[in-house]
């Protein structure tokens, strides 16, 4: 109970205001310091290899993802891969599908591209949005900010997957699939980071050095960006790693339901709708997009809380996921220049944390 | 009180100009998209006599907004349609006819609430307790095995998909140990004991999720709560720890709790429709998916903005309670 106390009234350990070399540091000796935290960047790191060396992987291998192979099933038993363990064997690594005979190993891999890139190029979307608007309405005059949140509040009222499931209905087939999900995800889930975005620059542009920017005749658009976007950094990459996992489990969702990405494209979600009914004859074609979803989505979150733990250490005493703590409060000791606007990016990053469950609601939906 | 007064109406304006521009949004997306509205409406297995029809009914030579007049003007007195040969009354709050069952929008999603409110309702009930629960005890036992093992089983909770802790609930419980037969709904009032026995792995899937969110949420605010002058003052006073996390505390970090109940509902919803579809309950969610899949657009709309509905009149009842819960709760 005491180390909560201490660790709750710790004065902040804040980051820098402007991040420098020595701001970047700071965050890397304190993602370093936390063990689970740097496990969890190894899987993302072998998973983004997995991802781009997809096409190696399977030449070396040498399968692809959407070949038939119906030598290999046992069309007598309902199409169950013929051999032991649902046919794995040195040409196909992890079996094959049942029904098609398509290779596992490749549609694991290629899923993984899938999932990962939409995931990314989604939470990039959400990023951009998010931040555009959360700037613009914090520096735009009262009915521009007035107009912009009422816009930012019906977006977060908006229920993703609802929406998301909609939409996708009345696109054409014809309109590539991963890249609509993308978009869908991308121009509905933005409204929380906009919000913390505003927040965060409406305590910023109080603050001395914007308005001594302001003073010498800066324009709106150069304080945002030289000024503004690196105070803002930290909420931002907060976010930013949090909102990953939770895209990475809409997609899941989105193609389990049949309505996100289509065979014969394989993602992980949609490799899980038909595999419930094989598990017994081939439980590894349940077993392996399970996993992949599960460890990567774990990975993601223990990174995202490490990154948070790194940006924040005062939010992240509250919330850490537990691991590191008494290595990282040794690697923060000396590190006590607590900045201007400390508390206040504090404030702001422990806002963001607080979207986490809030936007990893929609993420377990 | 008359601040709090005030507050609750400028919510509740607030909440109906929300309502109103997501039906707007929502309207124009699925009426303005581009080919033929009335193919698309009617959905691709309609003949080109229906397709016609729908197009009479839709007015399609009408301008958008008057349209879009029509359909609120339907919401609120309600409207009639010809069906060719008879004319139907759709009464208010109508939502229009669904081109592919010849049903109304609104008696399909009334036949298919009680299903989603008897999951989610239940769900919720487990999950608030779970989270609740396990937040607190991790909380109390900062820094000890228990809290280790908590925050375990939260994270794997998190990170793990609805349908994929669904379908592996069901395939180990009913497949493997046979425990429970395969989960079929049964009404309520047809047989209250089957009703749960029936709901008890949807329960169970769609809660283990969002309670591992409550969990966190509850650790993070009881921490916060435990580190405040109020409660070193009970501690200097010898008051048992027991009292001060379980009475004093706990009603402390209870307020973000109940915001972010109130907050999830959308969320919610998203994951019924998935629990829904896993298990076949014949809810809104697997109502939807089907519609979405056979593009009944009617329907869509129609759920999306009864669920839009409830997402918006949740969130302003966070609003509001949180206010009441926490009065140093700035109010705007």
């Amino acid at each position: 109970m005491s180390e909560a106390l201490v660790a709750a009234e710790t004065p902040g350990t804040g980051i820098e205001p402007v991040p420098g070399v020595s701001g970047a540091r700071q965050f890397w000796r304190r993602l370093r310091a936390q063990r689970a935290a740097l496990v969890a960047a190894a899987v993302v790191a072998l998973l983004i290899l997995v991802a781009l060396g997809a096409p190696l992987l399977t030449a070396i291998e040498g399968q692809d993802p959407t070949t038939y192979h119906p030598s290999l099933i046992d069309s007598a038993r309902g199409g169950v891969p013929i051999g032991s363990f649902g046919g794995i064997g040195g040409h196909h690594w992890l079996g094959v599908e049942p029904q098609t005979g398509r290779d596992l190993f490749a549609r694991l891999v290629y899923g993984a591209r899938v999932s990962l890139g939409v995931a990314f190029a989604a939470t990039v979307i959400q990023l951009l949005v998010g931040v555009v608007m959360g700037i613009a309405s914090a520096l735009g005059s009262g009915w521009v900010d007035q107009l912009l949140s009422r816009i930012t509040d019906i977006f977060v009222a908006m229920p993703l997957m609802i929406m998301a499931l909609a939409l996708l209905a009345i696109v054409p087939s014809s309109f590539p699939r991963p890249v609509l999900v993308t978009l869908v995800i991308g121009f509905i889930a933005w409204g929380n980071i906009a919000k913390i975005v505003r927040a965060q620059t409406l305590t910023l542009k109080g603050l001395d050095y914007v308005s001594a920017a302001r003073l010498s005749g800066w324009g709106t658009w150069r304080i945002a960006r030289r000024e503004l976007l690196p105070g803002l950094a930290a909420p931002i990459i907060t976010y930013a790693a949090i909102l990953m996992p939770v895209n990475i489990s809409i997609e899941a969702a989105l193609s389990f339901l049949g309505v996100g990405v289509k065979p014969p494209t394989p993602s992980w979600g949609q490799m899980l709708t038909a595999a419930d009914v094989w598990y017994q004859a081939a439980p590894q074609y349940l077993l392996l997009p399970a996993g992949s979803l599960f460890v990567t989505v774990l990975a993601l979150t223990v990174l995202g809380d490490g990154v948070r733990t790194a940006l924040d250490p005062r939010a992240a005493s509250r919330l850490s996921i537990g691991t590191g703590r008494k290595r990282e409060a040794k690697a923060a000791k000396g590190e006590t220049e607590a900045g201007k606007s400390a508390s206040a990016v504090g404030k702001a990053a422990t806002e963001a944390g607080n979207g986490t469950t809030e936007a990893g609601k929609e993420g377990s939906a | 009180m008359s601040g709090f007064g005030g507050f609750v109406l400028r919510r509740a304006v607030g909440t109906v100009v929300t309502l109103l521009a997501i039906s707007v949004i929502v309207y124009v997306v699925f009426y303005a998209t581009p080919g033929n509205v009335a193919q698309i409406t009617c959905g691709p297995r309609c003949s080109p006599e229906q397709v016609h029809q729908v197009a009479q009914q839709l007015r399609l030579d009408d301008p958008l907004y008057v349209r879009y007049w029509q359909f609120l003007v339907g919401l609120v007195a309600g409207q009639d349609y010809s069906t060719g040969t008879s004319v139907e009354h759709c009464s208010a709050p109508c939502l229009g006819l669904s081109y592919q069952s010849d049903q109304q929008v609104m008696s399909i999603i009334l036949t298919k609430l009680p299903v989603s409110l008897s999951l989610v309702l239940g769900a919720m009930v487990l999950w608030l307790v779970l989270g609740v629960g396990t937040g607190v005890l991790s909380a109390w036992r900062r820094g000890r095995f228990t809290e280790r093992l908590l925050t375990a089983l939260t994270l794997a909770g998190w990170a793990t998909p609805v349908f994929v802790i669904g379908l592996v609930l069901m395939i180990v419980v009913c497949g493997e140990l046979q425990l429970l037969p395969f989960p079929q709904y049964v009404n309520f009032t047809d047989d209250p004991e089957q009703w749960a026995w029936n709901l008890l792995l949807p329960w169970l899937s769609l809660a283990l999720i969002e309670a591992a969110a409550f969990a966190r949420m509850t650790r993070a605010s009881m921490l916060e709560t435990l580190a405040e002058d109020h409660i070193r003052t009970f501690r200097a006073y010898g008051v048992a720890e027991r009292t001060i996390v379980g009475r004093h505390a706990l009603r402390g970090a209870l307020a973000p709790v109940i915001a972010l109940n109130a907050n999830n509902v959308g969320s919610a919803i998203g994951g019924a429709v998935l629990t829904e579809t896993l298990f076949g309950l014949p809810g809104i969610g697997q109502e939807l998916v089907h519609a979405v899949d056979v593009v009944d657009l009617p329907v869509v709309v129609g759920m999306v903005l009864v669920i839009g509905f409830f997402v918006v009149l949740a969130n302003a009842l966070a609003d509001v309670l949180y206010a009441l819960a926490d009065r140093r709760v700035v109010l705007t």
